[in-house]
């Protein structure tokens, strides 16, 4: 007779096997790895602990009483990485199609709760065909009792999650509450009602991949934060994100040996910026140069190109970075762009991440598509973020900070900590030429004295000395010296404690 | 006249401006630069005493303007102009202009200038003179028998060329007598088919050509002497990439008789200052007039560090109007000097300019390396000039030693921010033809092509690479664990197909990996932000350029690349699973090689292209380069216009399989 013992391995093992064999090998075949292989690579060697391995359905129609598949369609737990817990679930594909029952839900929700009770980080893989509809409502319930617990763990703990297959109709709100949504190119689909119902709604003719594809999601839509070449990939970059974040709200911040020297002065930060303030160029040059080892963790890297956001370090310490890409419609603000960047302040703010504005912005976008768009609730959204952050705020204006940009762009009249701008700096209300025409209206028919004019307001205003009078900068410093200015004004806010009035929450502009 | 400069103008920009202001400055006389609106902050203005602006970026509006140049030094009350090479360098118009503006020209005299600088009249000249110019029929030969007379007179091999020829066609190498007829048939059968014009000329074969030059200097007072030659044979295209002094070729005889014809030459054109005689030579030594640069050489610098003289300061000196301080028979040659131009070019992309931001530019600081160079760290390299961003010269007792050092010095010269043919310059170092002195001009076409792809390593650097890569990689993969880790166990990744499972310790400063069971230790600095390693791997000593990126790393040793991602241990099993990048992707696009202005665009939508068709040209650099397509395909979408500027890899086309 078989002791317990015995029947446990055999339950492990078939548990392991998950839809079995030929599934695994079909999954393969498409260059899919399985749940249990993804957080092999996702968690530190030999620290994943399985949690509801035993788990089966309790559906009793459509014969489903006949097929159950301990575990039901995914593999929840907690492991390390780098060394620091998390907790994670990662659907199955080759388990009736990864789909979501009320126990797969259930499951979910174990993770969830013990996540945002001992304060640690979610990381959720799905690659699952949707709702198991041979129980109907239960597993709309079931998707309705992961999206409570998303919004509850918002901004408590770190959510991400990884799109590694399938994820349509109800099962994409739960990533879409999260923090960072990531994709795989070629293998993975996001979209609320797929190809088939599209085309006798709309009579549009998609594909998969243009409805809901990694590209477009990273493209196009910014669902997603981030697209990689494969699986394999993904997950080793997530390792990598993971070490930018706290644990939690309440967790220090992962502070890493630093070894790139803190002083360093760098005459290519000198001859980044054109002379010709109508020359674009790349602020992440700028970015680079600045940071730990050149390292910069972007996100919505194709997205919204106008404004660049991501993770990096200084001094070894985490950073949230704000940019504005000159490189991109002059480093307009638009609706996109200001989405992007709102929600990335947001998040830094949450977990207490340290903001540097990098600021060369002439405006915000105009236009008719812009206006119609809702420019103005979505410019909205970054100046609130900004405004309501807690974090040490630090800005530095490269270039122009026009207009009500300027004021958006983390300033000091937002509760910037230390407000820093490179001597080429232009702070004004709009350029030069725009601002000569409105006051001096006599001058527009005479191109002399209109540019005579336009140089006298250029002289005037388009440099920092104005705004550093007023102590609206902090000072004004040498672009050869950025690093060791940023890196000791860092240093002095980690001693910053700021608290917002008490209220039940704010109202974002949504 | 003994005139004693105070102030001179170097009307010129780059390395060689800054080269021209060092001597000036070790002299006591002020340097003027002039300076475009891109050179503002080049080094040649930050090192100048005075800087004048003389106009926009593109030369022709700039370094070209001869009134702008006499301007400045009248401005700056320089009373010298030296030209360096290039620009007006070698123009007598200018020439004349400076003196007629009462200053005094740094270089040869007018007439030398317009005398040498023309083909006809500069051959005549030099045979005149007693120099030996390419034998070969005065016309056009068509009778068997007075062809097989002349070719005695010449000497086999000889070369039959058709008179209107170009492009290969209508010639002919001839070896032997008994070929003669035959060849001479089929030359002017092809002339005719691809001309129509069946006369031929026969010229002498020179088999195995280099390029060797004389430098000759001379005072006005008719005192010349000749500073021994400077190989040029390493050539691409025209362009010299590497030469040195002395040519392993000559035998002392053939120098001397050289150099004797250089002065010669001189002497006919009373030439004044530094000047090069520039000679094709065949195996057997035998030389040929090509043609009389009347400047200073690029090249200069490795006949200063072999003769142990400073070309720049006898220049100056020359032309304050002091006489030749040296004689020939105080002349002597001591050890080997070698000499690599360093380009900002893409040798990958066909040696395609490449221009951006030198963020990174870091100079070897080795013993016995002397470098010229016209940037700094910062510095832009822009498309409106030359793409030579320095030369590297190395000094060694005899030539092995000589490319050993110059070896050693690439591999510590780092430049990012632009590609560069540093990688190139090392593998035509290791060359073995190289080494053994075994070169012709057809060198760089005969053994790399139009283009120059990193080596992949062989096993055993391959080896080292890894582990080097490991003691890196590995303390930046386990940084963010809370605790301190030393070791640990990864794949590093060559290739989709290629990878390797490592085992990392580190203990008491040494980094120890075992790959294939196999141990490396790794000693010496390593740093996650370092980008260049000079310790030791498996106790041999190894240069290594580094550039990191989170978890990929690319190492650059010599001509080697090789590039390594590094991935968690268990990923080992499973690695086979993910696709093979899709290489046939790359091919549906038609991306911007180079930054540039698309001039013009020869495709429509939906138009079917075969592979290799003609689709754009870029214009960069002032140079036409045309973008092809790699597959048989159909255009489906253009994505910009003509007159458009574009960055590298701006998409252009986008393409669908046919």
């Amino acid at each position: 007779m078989q002791t317990n013992t015995e029947m446990l391995e055999e339950k492990r093992a078939q548990a392991r096997l998950g839809g079995g064999q030929s599934r695994i090998d079909k999954q393969h075949s498409k260059g899919k790895l399985t749940a249990r292989e993804r957080l092999t690579i996702l968690l530190d060697s030999d620290s994943f602990e399985e949690w509801d391995m035993f788990v089966e359905h309790r559906c009793i129609d459509f014969e489903m009483e006949k097929n159950k598949i301990p575990g039901d369609g995914v593999v929840i737990g907690n492991g390390l990485i780098n060394g620091r817990p998390v907790f994670v679930f990662s659907q199955d594909f080759t388990v009736f199609g990864g789909s979501l029952s009320e126990t797969h839900a259930t499951k979910i929700c174990k993770v969830m709760d013990q996540a945002i009770q001992l304060g640690l980080p979610i990381i959720g893989i799905n690659d699952s065909g949707g709702a198991r509809i041979q129980e109907g409502v239960a597993s709309l319930g079931g998707y309705a009792e992961v999206f409570q617990r998303n919004v509850l763990a918002s901004g408590v703990i770190p959510q991400i999650s990884l799109i590694m297959g399938p994820c349509a109709g109800g099962a994409v709100y739960s990533p879409a509450i999260t923090d960072f949504i990531f994709m795989v190119e070629n293998s993975s689909y996001m979209f609320v009602t797929g190809p088939d119902v599209v085309k006798t709604v709309t009579h549009e003719e998609l594909t998969a991949d243009e409805l809901g594809g990694a590209e477009m999601h990273a493209k196009t839509s910014g669902v997603s934060h981030g697209r990689f070449e494969n699986e394999l990939d993904l997950l080793v970059n997530v390792r990598r994100l993971m070490g930018f974040l706290p644990l939690s709200n309440a967790s220090p911040l992962p502070i890493v040996e630093c070894d790139d020297p803190i002083d360093r002065q760098s005459e290519t930060l000198a001859n980044i910026v054109p002379e010709n303030p109508n020359v674009p160029y790349d602020m992440k040059q700028i970015v680079l140069e600045i940071v730990d080892d050149g390292e910069f963790f972007e996100i919505h890297k194709d997205f919204a190109k106008n404004i660049l956001v991501g993770f990096a370090r200084i001094n070894g310490c985490p950073i949230g970075i704000v940019a504005n890409q000159p490189l991109v419609l002059a480093g307009c603000l638009d609706s996109n762009s200001s989405r992007k960047a709102a929600r990335f302040v947001r998040f830094c703010d949450a977990f207490d991440i340290p903001l540097l504005t990098l600021v060369d912005v002439p405006g915000f976008m105009p236009g008719l598509a812009q206006e119609t768009g809702g420019i103005i609730s979505h410019g909205a959204k970054l100046l609130f973020a900004f405004a309501e952050a807690t974090v040490p705020k630090v800005t530095l204006i490269t270039r122009k900070a026009y207009g009500g940009a300027y004021d958006v762009m983390s300033s000091k009249h937002l509760r910037g900590d230390i407000n820093f701008a490179w001597p080429n700096a232009e702070i004004a209300v709009m350029g030069p030429e725009g601002a000569a025409k409105i006051i001096f209206r006599d001058a527009v028919d005479n191109p002399e004295l209109l540019k005579e004019k336009t140089a006298a307001y250029r002289e005037k205003f388009a440099n920092p000395f104005v705004a550093a009078s007023r102590g609206y900068l902090d000072d004004i410093i040498r672009p050869v010296n950025t690093r060791r200015r940023l890196v000791n004004a860092f240093e002095i806010l980690k001693r910053k404690q700021l608290k917002n009035p008490p209220r039940k929450h704010d109202n974002l502009p949504l | 006249m003994n005139v004693n400069f105070k102030k001179i103008l170097v009307a010129n920009r780059g390395e060689i401006a800054c080269r021209i202001i060092r001597t000036a400055h070790d002299m006591g006389i002020k340097a003027v630069a002039v300076y475009s609106d891109a050179d503002k902050f080049a080094k040649h203005v930050r090192m100048a005493d005075e800087a004048i602006h003389i106009g926009p970026s593109p030369s022709s509006q700039s370094y070209l303007i001869i009134e702008k140049i006499i301007d400045a030094a009248k401005l700056t009350s320089a009373e010298a102009i030296h030209p360096g090479y290039g620009f007006l360098s070698e123009n007598a118009e200018f020439v004349s202009a400076v003196e007629a503006a009462g200053l005094i020209f740094i270089g040869p005299t007018v007439n030398a200038i317009e005398m040498m600088g023309d083909k006809i009249t500069s051959k005549k000249i030099a045979q005149e003179a007693g120099v030996s110019v390419v034998p070969g029929s005065k016309g056009a030969i068509s009778d068997i028998q007075k062809a097989k007379a002349e070719c005695m007179k010449i000497g086999y091999p000889v070369m039959v060329k058709a008179s209107s020829g170009g492009g290969g066609k209508g010639m002919r190498v001839v070896e032997r007598e008994e070929d003669l007829e035959l060849s001479m048939q089929a030359a002017m059968n092809e002339a005719r088919s691809s001309f129509g014009d069946d006369r031929v000329f026969i010229e002498k074969f020179v088999q195995q050509p280099r390029h060797i030059e004389i430098q000759i200097i001379a005072d006005a007072y008719g005192n010349v002497i000749f500073l021994g030659e400077r190989e040029c044979s390493i050539q691409r295209r025209h362009q010299k990439v590497i030469e040195e002094a002395p040519s392993c070729l000559l035998s002392q005889e053939t120098r001397m008789a050289m150099g004797q014809q250089a002065i010669s030459l001189a002497k006919a054109v009373n030439y004044r200052s530094a000047g090069t005689v520039e000679f094709i030579v065949g195996a057997d030594e035998d030389f040929y007039f090509l043609e009389m640069n009347t400047r200073l050489q690029v090249e200069h610098p490795v006949t200063e560090l072999v003769y142990d003289v400073d070309l720049v300061s006898l220049m100056i000196k020359i032309a304050a109007g002091e006489k030749l301080g040296i004689k020939q028979s105080d002349i002597k040659a001591d050890g080997w000097a070698i000499e690599a131009r360093v380009y900002a070019e893409d040798s990958e992309r066909g040696f395609l300019p490449s221009i951006g931001q030198l963020v990174e530019y870091k100079e070897p600081g080795l013993e016995k390396i002397r470098i010229d160079s016209g940037v700094q760290e910062g510095n832009h390299i822009t498309m409106f000039y030359d793409p030579m961003v320095a030369k590297i010269i190395s000094y060694g007792p005899n030539r092995i030693e000589g490319i050993a050092n110059l070896s050693k010095a690439l591999n510590h010269y780092k430049i990012s921010g632009v590609e560069t043919n540093i990688q190139f310059l090392s593998a035509i170092l290791l060359d073995e033809d190289f080494q053994s002195g075994n070169i012709t001009t057809n060198f760089i076409e005969e053994k790399f092509g139009g283009k120059f792809v990193p080596l992949t390593p062989h096993l055993e650097l391959k080896k080292k690479l890894l582990a080097l890569s490991a003691a890196i990689l590995m303390p930046v993969f386990y940084q963010s664990y809370p605790e301190k880790q030393n070791k640990g166990q990864n794949i590093l990744q060559i290739s989709h197909e290629e990878y390797f499972l490592a085992d990392w310790n580190y203990f008491e400063g040494t980094h120890i990996i075992t790959i294939d069971n196999v141990q490396y230790e790794v000693t010496g600095q390593v740093t996650k932000s370092m980008s260049l390693f000079t310790g030791q791997v498996d106790g041999e000593d190894l240069s290594v350029k580094v550039s990191r990126v989170f978890n990929k790393i690319k190492l650059v040793h010599g001509p080697y690349a090789i590039e390594v991602n590094i991935l968690p241990s268990k990923a080992y099993d499973v690695i086979a699973f993910m696709p093979a990048p899709n290489l046939f992707a790359g091919a549906l696009k038609v991306l911007a090689p180079m930054p540039g202005m698309l001039t013009k665009l020869l495709v429509s939508e939906g138009d079917i292209l075969f592979s290799g068709q003609q689709v754009a040209i870029i214009e960069a650099m002032k140079m036409e380069n045309s973008l092809r397509c790699e597959i048989d395909c159909i255009v489906d979408r253009i994505h910009v216009t003509e007159g458009d500027l574009l960055n590298v890899d701006d998409l252009i086309l986008s393409l669908s399989e046919k």
